[in-house]
Parts: C-alpha cells; sequence; structure tokens
C-alpha cells in the first residue's frame, strides 16, 4: 500500500484559501457543539432522576399505594397494575386494528377505499393526544363515567396509525415472489397471508406494536379525563384507575414533597421501561 | 393416473374464492375502524364544541377575552400562544437538528454515530410529562433565580414598575416584551424551551434520513474538484435533501402545536395577552389539561372543547402541507 502511493507522483496539495479553510473548521466545529447540545438534555434528564429517585425505589414503592397527602411512605402500586392493565386493553384495539390496517393498505393496494384509510391513518398519527382524550371523553366516559377502559381505548386509538404503518412497511418488505410461489400452489389469498407473508413478517411487526406501546405508555394528557386516576390498586376496568404518567403529573404540580419524591421515582421507573422496550425493539429489527 | 387439471369452477376453487372475500371482508371491516374513529372524532368534537361555536360564531378564535366568570369566551389569546411556542421552538430546534444530523452522517466515524443516533432516538421517547418534571424541578429554579437577581436592581424594578403600567393598559412594547414579569422562572420562555427540546429529535431523525439518501456521487464529484466538507455540505448535501428536511421540520411543527402537558406544566396558564417573553402564557392545548376538569358551566365545557376542533383542524392542515411539500419538492429517485 505504502510502496504503491510512494510510486505515484507526488500530488498537489490542494491549496485552501484560509477563508474557505476557516469557515470549513467553523462549520465543523458548530456541527460537533450543537451534537453536544442536543444530546446533552437526555443526560441530564436522566442523571438528575437517577440521583432524585433511585432512593425512592424502594420496595415500598412497588409494594404499596401513595400515602395519604401530607403523609410519608408510600408506592405507586395504583399506577404500575394501572398502567399494565391499561396497555393491555389498549393493545388489543391497537393491535387488531393496526395489524388489520396495515394487510389491508399492503396487500389490497387496488381496494377503492385504499387510498381513504392511508389518508386517515396518517391523519389520525398527527393528532394530539389530548384532543383524543376529548374525543373518548365524549364517546364514552359521558355515558358510562371515567373508566380504565376508556384510557385504554384513548390509547388503542393513539397506537393504531403507528401500528399501521410498520405493518404495512415491513410487509411490503416480504418480495412478491413469495406470494406467488402460494398462490401458484393453489393456495388462496388469505392463506397466502396468514401462512407465508405474516410470519415471514412477524418480527417486523411486533417491532412495531413495542414500539407503539412505548409511545403511548408515557401518555398521561389522554388520560386525565378518561381513566381519571385512583389511589387505590384497581382490578375493574370500568372502574377510574391511576397510570404511572398520571401519578408524574399530578406529583409533579403537587405542594408536597412526599408526592413530589413519588413523581421522580416514578419518572425513573417509566423511561427505564420505556428506554428498555425501544432499545429491545430496535434490537429484534436489527437482528432480523 | 394422471388426473386432469380442475377448471377453476370447481367445488374447491368456488369455496376458495368465497374465503378469500370473507378474509378481504374481515380485513376491510377492521380497517374501518380507522375511518370510524376519525369520524367519530369529528362528529364528537362539532357537537361538543356546537354550543360555544353557536353562541360566539368563528371569532371564539379571535376575540380576545376568556371569562368563565362572565360567559365570555375567545380563543384568540390561545392560538396566539399556541402559535408563538411552536412557531419559536421550531426557530430553535431547526438548526441545531439538522447540525446533529449532519453530524451523525457527515462527520462522525461509525463508532460514535451509531450511539448518538440512539440517544437522540431516545430523546423522542421521554414521555411528556417527564419533560415537564424536569423543567419543573431544574431549569424554572435557574430561570426563577435570574429572575429575582433582575428585580434586586433597583434600576430595573422601575423599569419593571414602568413596563407594569403598559401591560396593565392590556399592550406590550418590544422593550418590556423582555422584561420579566414573573418570579418563578414558568413562563413563556420555559415553554419554549423544553417544546425545542421536545421536537429536536423528530426533525434530527427525518433530516437524518433524509441526508443519508443522498446519492454519493454528489458527494464524491464536488471532492474531486477540490471542495472542502463544509463545502459539500451546503452545496450539494442540504440543497438536495431540503424538501424532506422541511417536510420533517412540518411534521415537528405539528407535534409542537399539540404538545401538551410539558406545556401545560411550565407556561403558567395566564389567560391574559401575552406581556412578556418572561412571564405566563397559555396554548390551547394547556388550557384543555388545565381547564377541562374543572369546567362545570356548559358553555365553558364546550368552549374548552372547541379549543380541541381547532387544535383537531390545525393538525389535519399542518400534516396536509408536511405531505404536499414532501411530495411536489422531492427529487427524483428519493422514495
Amino acid at each position: 500500500m505504502t510502496a504503491r502511493s510512494s510510486a505515484l507522483p507526488a500530488r498537489p496539495r490542494p491549496r485552501l484559501s484560509p477563508a474557505r479553510r476557516a469557515r470549513n473548521l467553523i462549520m465543523g466545529a458548530l456541527i460537533g457543539l450543537s451534537t453536544v447540545i442536543v444530546v446533552a438534555p437526555l443526560i441530564l434528564i436522566f442523571a438528575y432522576l437517577l440521583r432524585e429517585g433511585l432512593g425512592a425505589m424502594n420496595l415500598e414503592f412497588f409494594t404499596r399505594t401513595p400515602a395519604p397527602e401530607g403523609e410519608t411512605g408510600g408506592g405507586l402500586l395504583n399506577a404500575i397494575v394501572g398502567s399494565l392493565q391499561m396497555l393491555l386493553m389498549a393493545s388489543v384495539l391497537g393491535v387488531g386494528v393496526g395489524v388489520a390496517g396495515g394487510i389491508f393498505l399492503a396487500e389490497y393496494p387496488r381496494h377503492p377505499l385504499m387510498p381513504t384509510v392511508r389518508m386517515l391513518s396518517d391523519v389520525l398519527a398527527g393528532i394530539p393526544a389530548i384532543v383524543m382524550g376529548l374525543v373518548a371523553y365524549g364517546l364514552i366516559v359521558l355515558y358510562f363515567g371515567f373508566s380504565g377502559l376508556a384510557g385504554a381505548i384513548a390509547l388503542g386509538f393513539l397506537m393504531i396509525p403507528i401500528v399501521v404503518r410498520t405493518t404495512e412497511e415491513v410487509l411490503k418488505l416480504v418480495p412478491v415472489t413469495v406470494r406467488e410461489a402460494g398462490l401458484s400452489l393453489g393456495l388462496p389469498q388469505w392463506l397466502v397471508i396468514l401462512r407465508i407473508v405474516l410470519p415471514a413478517a412477524a418480527g417486523g411487526i411486533v417491532t412495531g406494536v413495542m414500539l407503539a406501546l412505548a409511545r403511548v405508555a408515557g401518555e398521561a394528557a389522554p388520560l386525565l379525563f378518561t381513566a381519571f386516576g385512583n389511589p387505590l390498586v384497581n382490578l375493574d376496568p370500568t372502574k377510574p384507575m391511576s397510570a404511572l404518567p398520571l401519578e408524574i403529573y399530578r406529583g409533579a404540580t403537587s405542594a408536597y414533597d412526599e408526592n413530589q419524591r413519588l413523581a421522580k421515582a416514578g419518572a425513573l421507573l417509566l423511561i427505564l421501561i420505556i428506554f428498555a422496550t425501544s432499545l429491545l425493539a430496535r434490537w429484534a429489527s436489527r437482528r432480523r | 393416473m394422471s388426473e386432469p387439471l380442475r377448471p377453476r369452477s370447481s367445488p374447491r376453487a368456488a369455496l376458495s374464492g368465497r374465503s378469500d372475500r370473507t378474509f378481504q371482508g374481515l380485513i376491510l371491516a377492521l380497517a374501518s375502524v380507522i375511518v370510524l374513529v376519525f369520524v367519530l372524532s369529528v362528529y364528537q368534537l362539532g357537537r361538543e364544541s356546537w354550543p360555544a361555536l353557536r353562541e360566539f360564531g368563528l371569532s371564539f378564535y379571535t376575540e380576545r377575552t376568556w371569562n368563565p366568570v362572565t360567559g365570555e369566551f375567545g380563543a384568540a389569546q390561545m392560538v396566539i400562544g399556541t402559535l408563538v411556542t411552536s412557531l419559536a421552538a421550531l426557530v430553535l430546534s431547526v438548526p441545531l437538528a439538522v447540525a446533529s444530523a449532519l453530524f451523525v452522517a457527515e462527520y462522525a466515524p461509525k463508532w460514535l454515530a451509531n450511539p448518538v443516533g440512539y440517544l437522540i432516538e431516545l430523546l423522542a421517547a421521554v414521555p411528556s410529562v417527564v419533560y415537564g418534571l424536569w423543567a419543573l424541578f431544574v431549569i424554572a429554579p435557574i430561570l426563577g433565580r435570574w429572575q429575582q437577581g433582575f428585580f434586586a436592581d433597583p434600576a430595573n424594578l422601575e423599569v419593571y414598575t414602568r413596563c407594569q403600567d403598559i401591560w396593565n393598559s392590556g399592550q406590550t412594547t418590544l422593550q418590556c416584551f423582555f422584561v420579566p414579569s414573573a418570579f418563578d422562572g414558568r413562563g413563556l420562555a420555559l415553554a419554549i424551551l423544553i417544546l425545542t427540546v421536545m421536537i429536536l429529535p423528530y426533525t434530527a431523525s427525518v433530516a437524518r434520513d433524509v441526508i443519508r439518501l443522498v446519492p454519493q456521487d454528489q458527494r464524491e464529484a464536488m471532492y474531486a474538484l477540490g471542495a472542502t466538507k463544509w463545502e459539500v455540505i451546503s452545496r450539494a448535501i442540504l440543497p438536495y435533501a431540503r424538501a424532506g428536511i422541511l417536510g420533517g421540520v412540518i411534521l415537528a411543527l405539528g407535534r409542537a402545536l399539540g404538545e401538551t402537558l410539558a406545556v401545560a406544566m411550565v407556561i403558567g396558564d395566564s389567560q391574559d395577552i401575552i406581556k412578556s417573553l418572561w412571564g405566563g402564557a397559555s396554548t390551547m392545548a394547556s388550557v384543555i389539561a388545565n381547564q377541562f376538569g374543572d369546567a362545570q358551566e356548559r358553555l365553558h365545557r364546550s368552549s374548552v372543547v372547541a379549543l380541541g376542533l381547532g387544535l383537531f383542524f390545525l393538525s389535519v392542515l399542518v400534516n396536509f402541507i408536511a405531505r404536499m411539500v414532501i411530495a411536489r419538492l422531492t427529487p427524483k429517485g428519493i422514495q
């Protein structure tokens, strides 16, 4: 390598004017600095929550409900259990409709309704979460009262467009030849989709669902007027229910130190769960 | 032994045709839920905000008084608050986001580019309430200390009293806009700051993807002519990626318009006219979060939902513009 390049005639060094060289260096430095500024908040937030919240994450945090206002102690068991229930219920709606929507967009591109579904799914993706909370309030809470189910439906609405988008994208990655092979064996189209295309795309769909879950797990705004919150552990989906983001919101805006402490620990737990889910989803999609 | 091929009209083919139709019907029924959610949203928001819109007409969005006690509701201050916070956050975040995207795509070696890319994506995964909590407990006290320092100076106090007269008369001047009107750090500036951080990752990841799509020979051609790295970026890469970046910026604007709790927690929740960069304000989303639960009176509640309806149409509009921009300006070869 070195021998070869030395055999070449010496290349004249490009002569850069000082102005061009300076501009190049300054812009490079600014770009590096900007990147530090962009990444800094994440590190600062994480460090702050670790420092403030880790101490409060004891056994009591996971096994008790919040203490009455003004008293010390207590935990966020009600929120942890509530979040799990609502995410599970939201997944039924979000995954059922989302995956079907993705299959519809990818496998029936000539259907006359296809452009409408595609456009509305994109539109739904951009609608603010709090507006979905208002919608779920008017559709459910107005008639049946605050409930975990109403919260889950609001979260499910938010999941749908994310799942649709990722499902459609991974289904389109499955080669057409695979479908043709299935059809030429005499399989009906629906069996080709269910038995060949979906299994081939399963990894990507799971990744999309996990990303959607990570996204809605942190939403408090649509739960304010639907799940409403509950200081006790509640397993009845027709009753008000708490969730981690709700408790963080209430605690952070509360005047009591104890509630603030629980909110910080809750925030630490929430971002640890969300980071783990998103990293796992990325790792899974990369391994594929 | 060889059997003749079954004709298409055999019972089995008919069966598979029917089962295909059943499956397609099932998929279509589930996919129609998407259409249903949209229709129900429009219907629900429209029905609930009808009393307010009938009472005030479309001037609901342009009138300045918001007073639950006297039953007067005009959302101009929230509309302005929403636009000001979102656009200011956009202006601050776009250069930073594009720069970080350039760093990941053009400058950083692979061992650094991947972790930095991950970190930026994790920034997008941090929930709104956690940003709000951090801003409230960490950034607000810092701003608050600065504001108290400002008031500690007698000369500044004089400026403040002069500005207060202007503010009380329902106006503000450019000079008074930068005079603090609060002591606790919460207000318009903090809301803009936290929104900036929150929308950074959306623009950054779109910009990074678009920059990576710029064909390699565009770079090589310019390097071969002796261009510096910055010249390649500013003359070959950014013009080529412009449309995609602009689309990402508009999508980030959509996020900023609808961002709720982080803003609601730090903006100070004032429905008066925006007096000072450091004073309280409110956005459409923050008012929904702060007032919907307490709004007992029919007209008040309906007005809050009308804010939601406005926000709904604003986000639909932004979404359409983003898609149009991306479709119009994208050079051939991308997508």
